[in-house]
């Protein structure tokens, strides 16, 4: 009875790999979504430092960013090793942190204007001189919320 | 002979292989967010009429330029730096109108009135290294941290959850409105109990 006559040759059907383009898109979109653009390229060391006593730092668009180190290995040739501030991705002198905070300033949207946070990255082993510098050039433009950017661990991990 | 068709190669796995990489990197990538320790600065314009604060409410705390911390003028470790600073400022000396109910410190005269008087004194020196200065914010700041949990945890002792722990489900963008309204009250509550006064001031030696 042809009912039940198997099927000649047995050979297995293709398996469909429609679906195949979904699983591809959905990786996109989870790595789109998930990743964070470094806007500016660091030319400094960059080591933060160590702390537990921590607050999240949301809303991406409220904050300035001010890196200070010293100029990472491949620059020391051209700008030395002492400890530098940049802003965005060159390297500026303290004078320069007003100009900037008052340029960012301007380009945030009307009503954040007033509640900026300027983030402080600066790497570990750089003297206090610099922050204070910057710290005072910040309160000339009043940009008074700042915060310090951390890494998050414990204090004892500072001292050596 | 007739023309074999090219053997089709089976990519059912496909999809597990896929499925395998995702999952790999859900759990591995952290989304990256920024955190650190939220000061404020002082406003530039120098007070007309600055406030005459009783040298008994002020906690020095020194960051020489060999990274050796002075506390009240005296040297100390790092270690104990937290503990001196919640002594100091749960110490709730004053009497009267400046006494302190919930205080809980030694009522030392010679120490702080309330925790509203009490101000931290951070100093640095130009040649201080910035990772030992963000240690000592970080004790000062856990030294406040360690009041307004306890202060917390005394008036909302059903809630679960510690002065840092309901700041940061505050501060999470998930947390719904309703919960944000009913938190806000608690959380400033605490803040007023322990108002945190840390003066950053200028360095020591304005070396040139």
């Amino acid at each position: 009875m042809s009912k039940f006559k198997k099927k000649k040759g047995g050979e297995l059907p293709a398996i469909s790999t429609a679906s195949l383009p979904d699983i591809v898109f959905m990786l996109l979109f989870f790595f789109m979504v998930a990743t964070v653009m470094r806007d500016s390229t660091l030319l400094i060391v960059n080591k933060l430092p160590a702390a537990d006593q921590v607050e999240k730092l949301d809303k991406k668009d409220r904050v300035m960013y001010i890196y200070a180190g010293k100029p990472s290995s491949r620059y020391v040739d051209k700008y030395g090793s002492t400890a530098r501030i940049q802003l965005n991705d060159k390297f500026a002198t303290v004078s320069e942190v007003g100009a900037f905070i008052l340029a960012e300033r301007a380009s945030k949207r009307q009503e954040l204007q007033n509640v900026l946070t300027t983030a402080l990255k600066v790497d570990s082993e750089t003297k206090m001189g610099l922050i204070q510098d910057i710290k005072q050039e910040l309160r000339k433009v009043s940009a008074l919320k700042i915060n310090y950017t951390t890494r998050v661990g414990d204090y004892t991990q500072n001292i050596n | 002979m007739a023309k074999r068709s090219a053997p089709e190669v089976n990519a059912g796995s496909m999809a597990d292989i896929a499925f395998l990489l995702l999952i790999f990197f859900l759990v591995t990538t952290t989304i990256e967010t920024d955190s650190g320790l939220n000061r404020k600065l002082p406003p530039m314009e120098d007070q007309v009429d600055p406030p005459i604060i009783r040298q008994k409410n002020i906690f020095t705390v020194l960051v020489s330029k060999n990274d050796q911390l002075l506390v009240e003028e005296e040297l100390a470790d790092i270690k104990d730096l937290r503990s001196l600073a919640v002594e100091f400022l749960d110490n709730g000396g004053g009497v009267g109108d400046e006494a302190c109910d919930y205080c809980q410190g030694k009522r030392d005269e010679a120490s702080s009135d309330n925790p509203d008087k009490a101000i931290i004194s951070l100093k640095s020196d130009r040649e201080t290294s910035y990772k030992v200065y963000i240690a000592v914010q970080n004790e000062l700041v856990a030294a406040y941290n360690e009041l307004r949990n306890r202060e917390f945890l005394r008036l909302n002792p059903n809630l679960g959850v510690n002065y840092v722990e309901a700041q940061k489900k505050y501060d999470d963008p998930r947390t719904s409105e309703d919960d944000r309204e009913e938190l806000k009250p608690k959380l400033d509550v605490v803040k007023k109990m322990y108002p945190q006064k840390l003066s950053e001031a200028e360095s020591s030696s304005k070396s040139s």
